[in-house]
């Protein structure tokens, strides 16, 4: 079993499924000869050439139409949003289009694309540049989001994903590129819609994807180390379909939830969770149900401002004592 | 298709039983039909068809209980397409005979809420530091306590409101029930959820165990008994007054009266048409006693609807007599004598039994000479009536033998003073004991 880099976990199994399948091609912005802004394509256009990797010029209207075209006529397309800030040019094509297309046209046609994006701040890129707003996309039926926290599972959901004959919006996070971890040789696709509760615990159920899911997983173990706490870590993988079974049924167990998310509280993805809970667990909870979110301002440039803006472990950690504050853990 | 559905017959009826389906699959209805007798929790009530239709289904067979709201049968147009019970049609038709005189009481109906937690809630609500957000303090008056504390406290049987919470502005959590279990011996393991089903099984199986024990089943009426006089006693703070009545002149007065009536055709009038008679007055003229107490408030109420408590085999009923203030004595004996009896067959309606501002209940004929009674809740008072004894008593300085009944109220001290109900017996009294101004 390898140790390597959620970026490096993407580029493999891009490379894997083009040799597997020569109906798949790659198409966006400076993946080719530029191998890609987060060099996720590095390689590729030398090794598969310009069909199957193709430059496009800086119009994502056009070239994700283009793409749901060329699915509907049966190829395999990948697209490369260099972010998803820049996924809000192709909305009409996303949202009215491919997520629309199986369904207008009675069946009879689909559109089987996968539409990778990485979304998330912290690195200083200003407000436009470090958006979280994959909740656009997961409020569409007819698309698919997933949102895959570690190189492993970055692999095996780009597999189901391409896998999949329903457009798929694959979130990557800037934060999560450069993180290692353990991807075993063989990877099955994952099943996309089950959330994984990647660290068990009795105390409290801690609920995050993506980046956040990881500082969940750091915070309880370090609380588990520190304070004798056992907390127990659910990441969603999957924002569409939504596993709500899973976090039902840890929140049964333990009794209490925070939520921690990188986007904006309201009306956000932990707003949909924490109705889940309601809903599936009211009578197992013992104290109200707690968010953890970024502050709701446009991101800031200074690099203080923004760390202040976002969720922190340290500012997870608060919300987790203070729930089990109230349900009468004492510290 | 239209659905039948269980009605619901009562305040207090929560299910029903089908005694008879008086109708056959296949067989034309017309509205207004009588298509099923239902027995409730109190008596049998004939169900009648609100639409026309063919019967083409019954869901529900004779002997069966259903609650209220659940289909019973399918109507359709004949052509025996009986499809499966869609979404509820005539939900609001099924609630629709609930008759009623004085006003809904809504926190009978429906699901019964437990008491104990409507009463007394801890101190200091609005106090914790996230009482901004609302989910705490709650508009109904109960315990803050979270969804896992009830839910605890429910299989181990703990009472919220004997619990003080630890949590967030004095909210009750697990822990604090937990503790409380424990305090009071009934101490489960916190980590078996089992226990309390072991409890229950141990009890049982204890009767089952003692052959001179055997369960018997509980009645509907029995139960709701039980339930709304264990209300009346918990939360009503009761307090009793007791009158020794010269009757002496009543009894005469009723045998002058009885001989006229009967040479008119009229019917006999008993002691206790009497007695309610002059209740209805003296309520009249004091109508502080004609009051309820529900949800902390009091209500004034305008007429005196009058109940007789009647004791069946099955429980104990209490058929009203509408604005007895209003009615002769003869009426009220009438009336009462023909409600007693249908009491008796189970034929008594629903909205015959509800409604009273104030009750009687004589245990006279059975020779008990004085008790008290516990009040029919809303209402704020009831009177006891004994047997009519000859004793001998002081007159002027010299023994004379009287005829003497005693007469106990009970009053609920929330809505009745001791004054007022002291009053009340003092005007009882005075026209009991010149009974020609009861038929005034």
């Amino acid at each position: 079993m390898a140790v390597i880099t959620y970026r490096q976990a993407l580029h493999d199994t891009l490379r894997e499924e083009m040799l597997a399948d020569e109906n798949v091609f790659l198409i966006g912005e400076e993946i080719g000869v530029f191998e890609g802004s987060y060099k996720i394509t590095a390689g590729l256009l030398d090794e598969f050439g310009e069909k199957r990797v193709r430059d496009t010029p800086i119009a994502e209207e056009g070239f994700v139409g283009a793409a749901v075209g060329a699915a509907m006529l049966g190829l395999r397309p990948v697209v490369e949003l260099m972010t998803i800030n820049f996924s809000l040019l192709a909305l009409d094509q996303i949202v009215n289009h491919a997520a629309k297309i199986y369904g207008m046209f009675g069946g009879q046609s689909n559109a089987p694309m996968v539409l990778r994006t990485p979304g998330g701040g912290g690195q200083q890129l200003g407000a436009t540049h470090s958006q979280n707003i994959e909740l656009y996309y997961a409020f569409v039926p007819g698309l698919k989001v997933v949102a895959p926290s570690t190189p492993a599972d970055a692999k095996a959901l780009l597999k189901a994903s391409m896998a999949d004959n329903d457009p798929v919006l694959f979130l990557e996070n800037l934060a999560l590129y450069n993180t290692k971890g353990e991807v075993p040789d063989e990877v099955a696709p994952a099943e996309i819609g089950k959330a994984g509760i990647v660290r068990p615990g009795s105390d409290i159920t801690i609920i995050g994807y993506s980046r956040m899911a990881n500082v969940a997983t750091q915070v309880a173990d370090k609380l588990q180390q520190d304070e004798g706490i056992s907390a127990e870590v659910v990441d969603l993988r999957s924002l569409r379909p939504l596993d709500r079974e899973t976090v039902v049924e840890s929140v049964r167990k333990t009794g209490c939830a925070v939520i921690a998310e990188d986007d904006w509280l309201t009306y956000g993805i932990g707003a949909e969770i924490a109705a889940s809970i309601s809903d599936g667990a009211f009578d197992y909870l013992d104290a109200p149900v707690r968010r953890v979110a970024a502050a709701e301002v446009p991101l800031p440039y200074a690099k203080p401002l923004e760390r202040a803006a976002l969720p922190s472990a340290e500012s997870l950690t608060t919300a987790v004592h203070q729930t089990l504050e109230a349900v009468g853990h004492r510290r | 298709m239209t659905e039948i559905h269980m009605p619901r017959l009562s305040d207090t009826m929560e299910e029903g039983v089908i005694s008879a389906w008086r109708k056959q699959v296949g067989e034309q209805i017309n509205r207004g039909d009588v298509v099923a007798d239902i027995e409730t929790d109190k008596a049998v009530m004939e169900l009648e068809a609100y639409d026309d239709g063919v019967l083409e289904k019954i869901l529900i067979g004779e002997g069966e209980t259903v609650p209220i709201g659940t289909p019973i049968g399918l109507l359709g147009d004949g052509s025996g397409s009986a499809a499966e019970p869609g979404p509820s049609e005539s939900s609001g038709s099924a609630q629709q005979s609930s008759g009623e005189r004085s006003g809904s009481e809504p926190q009978d109906n429906g699901q019964s809420s437990a008491p104990a937690q409507q009463d007394s809630a801890p101190a200091g609500s609005g106090s914790g530091a996230e009482s901004g957000n609302g989910s705490q303090g709650g508009p109904r008056n109960r315990p803050k306590a979270s969804p896992l504390a009830r839910a605890v406290a429910r299989e181990k049987g703990v009472d919220l409101s004997t619990v003080s919470g630890t949590g967030p502005g004095g909210r009750i959590i697990r822990v604090d029930i937990e503790a409380a279990a424990e305090r009071s011996g009934a101490a489960q393991p916190a980590t078996a959820p089992t226990a309390p089903e072991q409890e229950t099984s141990a009890d049982t199986s204890a009767a089952a165990e003692d052959p001179d024990l055997e369960e018997i089943p509980l009645s509907n009426i029995r139960k709701v008994t039980a339930k709304r006089l264990t209300e009346s006693k918990q939360q009503a703070p009761h307090f009793y007054l007791t009158s020794a009545v010269d009757v002496t002149d009543l009894v005469s007065f009723r045998a002058d009266l009885n001989e006229r009536l009967q040479a008119a055709g009229g019917p006999k009038v008993s002691v206790n048409d009497l007695v309610v008679k002059a209740c209805a007055t003296a309520l009249r003229a004091n109508p502080s006693v004609n009051v309820s107490f529900r949800d902390e408030k009091l209500f004034q109420h305008k007429r005196v609807h009058l109940g007789v408590a009647v004791a069946l085999d099955s429980g104990l009923v209490v058929p009203v007599i509408p604005d007895a203030d209003r009615k002769s004595v003869s009426e009220i004996a009438t009336e009462g004598r023909e409600k007693a009896e249908r009491a008796r067959d189970g034929k008594l309606k629903p909205d015959e039994m509800t409604g009273s501002t104030f009750s009687v209940s004589n245990l006279g004929m059975f020779g008990i000479e004085e008790f008290s009674a516990v009040i029919n809740p809303p209402e704020a008072a009831i009177l006891a009536v004994g047997a009519t004894r000859e004793e001998v008593q002081v007159r002027d300085g010299e023994f004379a033998v009287r005829k003497m009944l005693r007469l106990t109220l009970s009053a609920d001290h929330r809505a009745v003073d001791g004054a007022v109900g002291a009053v009340f017996m003092q005007q009882l009294t005075g026209l009991l004991e010149d009974p020609i101004r009861i038929i005034a």
